[in-house]
Formats: structure tokens, sequence, C-alpha cells
């Protein structure tokens, strides 16, 4: 739970309708520039003249992108503990995925059974369980190598990271916002926290869409029902910044997912309780306080029963 | 418009047999074609329907395996011809009406008919019959960004001649990110007649696959360049990639490299991988002509003796010659054959092979249809990573 005395607003996808212009007018932001990450953006990072447009031209893009670049540019023993790193993340993940699409080829096929109720039930809820299980392990892993990397490297006191640190510390204490956009996201939550964005922006009024919402919440969760190849079977990448807790962001949903196909969605839900799985559609707006999440027009929620719900607060 | 999508219907239930069976007026059958889609699929049914004046009517198709002209009944005393078929579902078949009047046979396009296929040769009618859509990743969507073409004329030593190239450049592109490169075969081809552009867009968009540069190539003599011809595989390897990765900013590992073609394409790209065994990591066979004789002489011409030099070799010792290789082929070409046999042989290398087959023929759409399945499995996306 943040106890900071900031509001954090979570948007819907601002290609097709772009909202972030109407919030930035109702914010009422004091002066200053407003900081940008479009890390996710990857090369594109920083070819951000619409989102400027949107910020009343104050944006200040913080080009994590291109400090993350020099970084490992100018340190190579950090950037060869880096690249070790992400190839045994990559190989865990692997392993994960052998085991994820049996679990979850189990829940499928156990929602799908038909039978007495009390005798099905059970089963099924155990079914779920094993999932998260399986879940919480993967991300313990995560946890365990990149904390093993942390311990040894401790990114944060490098010369050249603490340099390009304080580089951003100050364009941040000048800014009264942090705007995060969409993009890749497991490069965008690697740039975060490289250079401790979480702690450094600790004070700021924050709003972000689609890969920038997910990075906020506990766990990014990674999701597609009709990939061209595969199972489309939903995966946790692994825990994000945790900012906004009790929350699962599902930008773009409505495409990705297949929201009438009620077994899906209760399997969806169930898994992440009691955290609420939340469609991210284009319009949409989620504002947290610290404490509750609110949206005053309404958003998509996944309902443990399998059905989608419209929620205002929770 | 009437459709009929019961799957258990029976022949005497057509609605074909409620017009013939009537002896109808010219209005009857004119009301009867009005209210109709032709052909007109019903459950496994398909009715061809010609009305116009004819001594006989033919359906000339490109099935292998079913006598490739099929007769029409005419209704007694009217001007309508019909022909029923059982088709399996799923199946997309290209034909024409073979038409003769005053004892001259003609080939027609199907008059009510309203879908059509080109090809080099020109048009033909399709049949779509039960299941079979066109996908709608293969149709122009405004929403996805354009990538842009730009022709380039190589001067080839291993040619001694110029060449032409069209290179597609993906939206967005940036010479600060590097990309995958797709060489294809037939590319202009690819470009009319499979709406690759279109194709290639949309996937790209959707993150289905990566943001590529796609060279189409196009040969002077297709027919020997194409079938195992060292000029030619020299020409790609030595000459057109590496003048593109000294151009532009490409992912030069062999994973990120692909070769692709159809029919003689396909011979050409496995052809020129096997030539540069490794060079290429990733490789797109659609209807290859693998020809190949166990025994005694082939059949196919002197075209095919190259080719059927090289499938003998390669099936005597086969190796591997990439990291991935996707085959499709359609069960109605006469190619499936040499398709489905090679498979084992390539399996015994150790590469990675994925190999699909549909219910359709040697042409285009086909191979249109398979590229969104063969593209995101050579080249995945960064569908699960990235939410804009």
């Amino acid at each position: 739970m943040t106890s900071e005395n900031r509001t954090i607003w979570l948007l819907g996808p601002q290609y097709h309708q772009p909202t972030l212009g109407e919030l930035y007018e109702k914010l009422d932001l004091p002066d200053g520039p407003i900081a940008v990450v479009t890390a996710g953006w990857q090369e594109r990072e920083g070819e951000d003249e619409e989102l400027d447009g949107h910020l009343g031209g104050r944006s200040l893009d913080l080009e994590l992108y291109r400090r993350a670049d020099r970084v490992f540019r100018e340190d190579p023993e950090f950037r060869e503990a880096h690249r070790e790193m992400q190839h045994k993340l990559r190989e865990v993940e692997g392993l994960y995925d052998l085991r994820l699409s049996y679990v979850v080829g189990s829940v499928r096929r156990l929602l799908k059974a038909e039978g007495l109720e009390e005798l099905l039930r059970p089963e099924q809820e155990h079914a779920i369980e094993q999932l998260r299980e399986l879940d919480a392990w993967h991300l313990k892993r995560i946890l365990d190598i990149r904390g093993e990397f942390e311990t040894t490297l401790k990114p944060l006191e490098r010369e050249v990271i603490a340099r390009e640190r304080e580089e951003i510390r100050t364009i941040l204490e000048g800014a009264p916002a942090l705007v995060i956009t969409g993009g890749h996201v497991a490069v965008l939550l690697n740039r975060l926290r490289l250079f401790g964005m979480k702690e450094l922006a600790r004070d700021k009024t924050i709003v972000a869409w689609s890969a920038g919402a997910m990075v906020l919440t506990e766990r990014v969760v990674l999701f597609h029902d009709h990939p061209p190849q595969g199972p489309g079977n939903a995966e946790v990448m692994e825990e994000g910044l945790g900012l906004c807790p009790r929350l699962v962001a599902l930008p773009d949903g409505k495409k990705r997912l297949d929201l009438s196909e009620e077994d899906g969605v209760a399997s969806f839900a169930n898994r992440f309780l009691p955290a609420y799985c939340i469609v991210m559609g284009d319009g949409d707006c989620v504002a947290f306080d610290g404490e509750t999440f609110s949206a005053e027009e309404g958003v998509l929620r996944l309902s443990p029963n399998g059905t989608v719900e419209k929620v205002t607060s929770w | 418009m009437v459709t009929r999508e019961r799957e258990d219907i029976t022949e005497r239930e057509l609605a074909i047999h409620g017009v013939v069976d009537q002896k109808p007026t010219r209005t009857e059958i004119d009301a009867f074609i009005e209210s109709h889609e032709f052909p007109l699929v019903e459950g496994s049914y398909t009715t061809f329907v010609y009305r116009g004046p004819a001594e006989a009517v033919f359906l000339g198709h490109w099935i292998y395996g079913l006598p490739s002209s099929q007769q029409f009944k005419r209704v007694v005393g009217t001007d309508l011809w019909y022909l029923v078929m059982e088709l399996p579902p799923d199946s997309r078949i290209e034909y024409k009406l073979q038409r003769t009047h005053h004892g001259k046979l003609e080939w027609l396009l199907d008059p009510l008919n309203p879908h059509k296929a080109s090809d080099p040769f020109g048009e033909n009618s399709v049949c779509h019959t039960a299941g079979y859509e066109i996908p709608e990743w293969a149709q122009p969507d405004p929403e996805a960004r354009p990538g842009t073409l730009k022709e380039m004329v190589f001067e080839s030593a291993a040619f001694g001649s110029a060449r032409k190239v069209v290179l597609y450049l993906p939206a967005r592109f940036r010479t600060t990110r590097r990309y995958p490169l797709l060489v294809v075969h037939d590319g202009p081809e690819y470009l009319k007649y499979s709406g690759m552009k279109t194709v290639l867009d949309n996937l790209i968009y959707r993150l289905e696959i990566p943001g590529m540069i796609v060279a189409l190539t196009h040969p002077e003599k297709r027919l020997t360049e194409y079938a195992n011809h060292q000029p030619h595989a020299r020409y790609l390897t030595e000459e057109l990639v590496p003048f593109l990765e000294s151009e532009l900013p490409l992912l030069k590992q062999p994973r990120h490299r692909g070769l692709m073609g159809a029919s003689f394409g396909a011979v050409a790209s496995l052809a020129t991988a096997w030539r540069y065994p490794g060079f290429y990591g990733r490789l797109l066979l659609q209807s290859g002509s693998f020809a190949f004789s166990d025994i005694g002489e082939h059949q196919r011409g002197p075209a095919f003796d190259p080719v059927v030099e090289f499938m003998n070799a390669f099936r005597e010792k086969p190796k591997s010659v990439s990291e991935k290789v996707f085959i499709s082929c359609g069960t109605y070409e006469a190619n499936i054959y040499e398709n489905r046999s090679l498979v084992p042989f390539l399996q015994k290398t150790g590469m990675e092979l994925r190999y699909v087959e549909a219910r359709d023929g040697h042409n285009w759409e086909n191979w249109r249809d398979r590229m969104r399945e063969g593209l995101s499995w050579l080249f995945p996306g960064p569908l699960w990573m990235v939410y804009e």
C-alpha cells in the first residue's frame, strides 16, 4: 500500500482515443516541466510531439532508454552481468511456460468438465490454486535471480548509474508530474528499475497507460487469447513496481481477450484474486489515491463468476 | 439472398432441385438466381450454375485428383445449366467455366460469382465452401500503419546483369533499430496476387511479426534461375544480402534472415539454403515443386531436370541447411505428394520443421492465406510484450 499523498492516474490506450490532454487540463498542475518516460517505445524514445501537445508543450523526456544504453556502453562489467541475468530470466521463463501449459490446460478442461457439482467444484478450485502456486513460484525464482544480481552488482551505487540517476532526480525535483507511456513492457520495467524510479518518483502525481499502467502494479501479467502461435496462456512476467496494489491491468483487453468466454474469464479472475483484473480500454480512466481505486465512468472487471462487470471503485 | 448452412442436408433437398423438378418458367429461373448466391453452398454440396446460350458447359478447375473438366446438366427446355459437386468444407477452389457455343470452346469467368482471383495468367472465379473465409488479416486495415515500397536496381556480378529488387520497409522504420531480413522469390507476384504488402502491414501492426525489411526479388529467366542455379544462389547470398546488410540496419544472425518462395520459388529457396547451409536461419517454402524420381525418368519436362537432380541429391543425403523451416501445400495441388514426402527427409536433419496443408490449389491466394502462420512462426513478433 502506498502512503504518499499523491494520485496515480491510469488511462486506457492513447493511440485511438487520446484522453491525456483532457486529464492534463483537469489536473491543473503547478509550474514546471512534466517528466515523461517513453522508454517502452525503445528506439522511438522521445518522438513525442503529439504527447507534448497533450501536455501543453511542457513535457520533458527522461530518456531512460538512452541513459540505459549509455550505462551498458560505459560500464562493461555491469553490462555483462546484466546480460547474464537476462539470460537466466529467459531460461526460467521457458521452464515456467513449460509447466504453465499443463496447469492451464488442466484448469480449462476441468472448467468444461461435466459432473456432480460437489465433486467437480473442489477439483476446479484446487487446479486454480495450483496455477496460483506456480505463478508465485515463478515470481520467487525471478526475485531470487534479480536479488542475487542486485546484491552482487549494487546497481544504484555504480558510478555511471548514479550519475544518470542524479540527473533524473534533478529533473524530477522540478516536475509536478510523471507520465509513463505504453510500449514494450519488459524494456520499460527494466529501465524504471535500473534507475530506481520508484523511489525517485515517490511524491509525484503519475499518469500512465498500457504498459505504463502494467508496470505500476504488483504483478505484470502478459496476456492474449488468440496469438497466431500457441495456446495463449496468460503468464506472470514478474513483479511490477507495486505502486498500484490489488490490480491486474489489462490494456486493450477487449481486443486481446475473449470476454464472452465465461470459463476463460472466470479462471483469469480467480487466478489473480484478490486483485481486480481490469480491462483498460479506450477512454478509460482510473484514479488511485493510495487507498482506493475509483473510475468515475466505470471500467470493466473480469469477475470470478465468469462475467464482465462494470466497477466504479474498489 | 438465401444461404444454406445445414450440415446434414441431403442431395434431394438442394435448392436447385426445387427449380429443376418444376419445369421452371423464365420468371421462376430469374427469381431463383436473384435469390441465391453462387456457387450455392449447402452443407457439403456446392451447386455451380450457368445461365445462357450454350451447347455444353463444363467446370474447369485445378483440383488434383478430380477429373479436370466436370460437365453441367441442362434443365430441359431452358438455358439454365447446373452442376452439383460434393466438396469438403474449408475449401477454396479456383475455376472457370468452359462453354461450347456455336461449336467453339470458350473459357469464361463465372458470371454469377463475384469472387475472383488473379495470377500472371489472368483471372479465375473462386468458390468458397462452408467454413472458408478470406482472412481478416489479409484485407486492408485502415488502422494499420503502412510500410513503404522502394524499387532498386542491383548490378549482379553473378548474373552479369542488373536485377530489380523491391524493398519493403516497415512503418515507423528507424535507422537506429535493427531489423530481420526476409528475401522473397517472385516478389512482384507476391505483392500483386497475394497482397503481401497488406499482409506485412497488418501482421506488423498487430505485433504478430516484428517490423522487418523484405527484399522482393524478381527473376529474369525464372525456370532456369530457380531450378538450383548456382549464379542465383550466389547473387542472393554473396551479393544482395551483403549489400543490404551494408546499407540497411539489419540483424545479421542467421535466425534473423529468411528466404521465401512458392512453387519454383520454393525450390530456389531450398536450393540456395542448401548451397549456403546455415546462412539463412529461416525458410518459408510454399507449394514447392520438389520433383524427384525414385526410379526411372521423371515425367515433368526438361525444365525440371535440374530440380529432380537437386531433390534426388537432397533426399539421398538430407542435411541441415537452416534452423527453422515452414512448409505449406494445398491438398488440391499435384505437388502435395512431393511436399508430403519431403517432410520426413527434412525431419531427419534435425531442423525445426512445421508443415501445414490447406484445402486449396497451386495459387497465390493459397500462399497468401498461409503467410500469417508461416511468418509468425518463423519470425515471432512482440505481441506478448508490447502494450501501446
